[in-house]
């Protein structure tokens, strides 16, 4: 049996600024919490496909998983969870950004 | 140092100009981003984790004031105002905008640097010696050869696609610092007769298959350096596989077909061009050496020096540890320590760039050098002029006494910035480097090499560490795995893995219990930890890093 579909995002980096970026339900965040969560597989796919197409903005689209028992989505690999943050030797990256806010 | 000629200085300004134009192509649309990548990654650009990282060479090593304060105008005015010296001799900047990249290209054109052939499947930046023209042990400054070897191998219409990326070293001294015998190829300067040739070495490597390089050639005269070196590499753009990238280096093209059958195509093939090279290039290396010419070294008393060193405990401690004997008498070779306890492993920050700068401009005849260890040399100072070079680089946190201690760490830049990374490298560096001084074991210690890889490719070159560690991703989780008794000196050795890896809370009591254990193993003080591993070998100090086992077993 192929195993049960797991809840992913897509994920990119912004072509110009190389941000690692989400895809949102309308276009794209630099925040995991505003990413669109996708559960079904079909769905997720056709995303994927839609992120990939757009060459002039994104680069390196690919699904990753989420938790979503929080009420928003969380990394479930450590990689992730960096890319989500930035570094962690410097308060750089979106750490650093969201300490801006 | 090389002086760029007039077609030195045209070609980077054309090529700075063609990628300016690819960068427009790939912001407008015109340029999907596979077509892009290739030549980004031509001029040294990569997209990490967070961000672009730009990639700038440092020919072996070796760059003037002016140079490194460009490097830190760089990192002041497009990154976040500091920069990453690596393995390689190379600057990385992490956070460049793609926009941004040209002009920072077009910077460092003004002062005679680029990041051509810092990235893809070509030869890439050609280390040296980071004492190279200083040190005492060495027959002859190995940079002119380096310098040919860039000019030759720079765009080298042969060399464009070769299988996998390609690595030269080059030393001119017995006691190997360029980890020659770990590169594609390694060539160190010997004499023979009276002449000065080079031994030369291939199939050397790190990464998923570590090995050590073979002889190839044991003596090759100086003028025939440049055709052999392109009939190995010819050999292998044909030779070498192309069906699978993790066997695609010329270490495994060696091992494959065996360094004879290998050295027999090499040399068939050097027969047939070696006619081609008419000794023009052997014009230009006399010309490369004028520009080598040593400095006007002065004779001054060293006075200063001695009563720093007799009234002064801190300068003294310094003075042990990162001083190197310098061939001329009254001059030393200082290594500046870019591994301050607790702080990431060779990032220096703009305003310590300028300081570096200005200390080398007017202390040690305008030169510095980057060393694979990821620290910067000064090569050339007079011991009169120590103390004051100490008290400045201590005011801006550079005056750490620990070259060649445990906290004098190489640690790639793992998964706090690499795509590739399994695992985080720079956190367990600074971990073991304040723990050790919170111990206040260093010194006592002595001499020990501790190299971390956030992933298998070993651009921390963990095989070769005296403790070697390497990060990876077990189902999920960082696990970092010892090796040890490697080497990456003339009697290179790959560490030998001491067993199941540790997590990232277990791996630095794991280092400290090894590091006791070596203490009380040692027959006396100056028994180095390597000394105490190749006498012993691995039971012992596997038997510390693993008391459990060990307490099972009894």
């Amino acid at each position: 049996m192929p195993r049960a579909f797991t809840p992913k995002v897509v994920t990119a980096n912004a072509l110009l600024e190389g941000d690692v970026i989400y895809q949102t339900a309308t276009g794209w965040s630099r925040n995991l919490a505003e990413a669109e969560v996708l559960t079904d597989e079909a769905d997720a796919d056709l995303r994927l496909i839609d992120a990939a197409q757009q060459t002039a903005t994104v680069v390196g689209a690919y699904l990753a998983d989420v938790d979503t028992s929080g009420t928003t989505p969380k990394p479930t690999h450590f990689r992730e969870d960096f890319r989500a943050t930035g570094p962690s030797n410097y308060a750089h990256g979106k750490q650093e950004e969201q300490a801006n806010v | 140092m090389y002086n760029y000629t007039d077609f030195d200085t045209a070609f980077i300004k054309e090529r700075n100009a063609q990628f300016r134009a690819q960068v427009e192509r790939r912001i407008d649309g015109s340029l999907t981003e596979d077509e892009f990548k290739p030549l980004r990654l031509m001029n040294g650009l990569y997209l990490q984790l967070h961000a672009y990282m730009l990639r700038v060479a440092i020919p072996y090593g070796t760059l003037n004031s002016r140079q490194m304060h460009v490097l830190a105008d760089i990192a002041d005015k497009w990154d976040k105002g500091y920069g990453h010296f690596t393995t390689r001799q190379n600057i990385q900047y992490n956070w460049p905008q793609l926009r941004d990249v040209p002009d920072m290209l077009d910077a460092l054109g003004e002062v005679q640097m680029h990041a051509i052939q810092t990235s893809g499947n070509t030869i890439r930046n050609v280390t040296a010696d980071h004492f190279a023209g200083a040190a005492a042990d060495e027959l002859a400054d190995p940079r002119p050869v380096a310098e040919l070897i860039r000019q030759w191998s720079t765009d080298h219409p042969e060399f464009q696609f070769l299988p996998r990326k390609f690595k030269v070293a080059v030393t001119g001294s017995p006691n190997d610092r360029a980890v020659t015998k770990a590169h594609d190829i390694g060539l160190r300067m010997v004499e023979h007769d009276g002449q000065i040739g080079f031994e030369v070495i291939v199939g050397g490597g790190l990464g998923r298959t570590p090995m050590i390089g073979k002889i190839i050639r044991d003596f090759l005269p100086r003028e025939d350096l440049l055709p052999y070196l392109e009939a190995i590499v010819s050999v292998y753009n044909l030779l070498g596989r192309r069906d699978n990238k993790y066997k695609a280096r010329i270490k495994i093209t060696v091992h494959e077909n065996g360094l004879d059958d290998f050295k027999a195509r090499v040399e068939e093939r050097y027969a047939l061009i070696r006619p081609q090279f008419t000794g023009v290039d052997q014009q230009m290396l006399a010309g490369i050496e004028a520009d080598f010419a040593a400095p006007k070294f002065k004779s001054a008393p060293e006075t200063e020096y001695h009563d720093a060193r007799q009234h002064y405990p801190a300068f003294r401690a310094w003075s042990d540890t990162n001083l190197t004997e310098h061939r001329v008498p009254g001059y030393a070779i200082v290594t500046i320590s870019l591994k301050a306890h607790g702080a990431t492993p060779g990032d220096a920050t703009s305003a310590q760039m300028r300081l570096m700068a200005d200390l080398a401009k007017r202390y040690g005849h305008d030169e510095l050098r980057i060393s694979h260890e990821q620290n910067v040399i000064l090569p050339h100072v007079h011991k009169s002029d120590l103390p004051s070079v100490y008290s400045a680089l201590k005011a801006e946190g550079l005056g750490t006494a620990n070259a060649g201690l445990i906290s004098d760490i190489i640690a790639c830049p793992g998964m706090d910035y690499c795509a590739l990374a399994t695992a985080r490298s720079i956190p367990i560096a600074q971990e073991i480097a304040t723990r050790f001084d919170e111990l206040k074991l260093e010194h006592d210690v002595g001499p020990l090499k501790i190299k971390i890889s956030g992933c298998i490719n070993a651009c921390g070159h963990h095989h070769v560490g005296h403790i070697g560690v390497l990060g990876l991703d077990r189902a999920g989780v960082e696990n970092y795995q010892i090796t040890l008794g490697g080497d990456g000196t003339e009697d290179a050795s790959i560490g030998e893995r001491a067993g199941p890896g540790f997590s990232a809370e277990e791996i630095i009591p794991a280092i400290e219990r090894l590091v006791l254990a070596y203490l009380d193993l040692r027959e006396e003080p100056a028994e180095t930890f390597l000394q105490t591993y190749r006498r012993l070998g691995l039971a012992p100090f596997k038997a510390a890093l693993y008391p459990e086992a060990q307490a099972n077993a009894a």
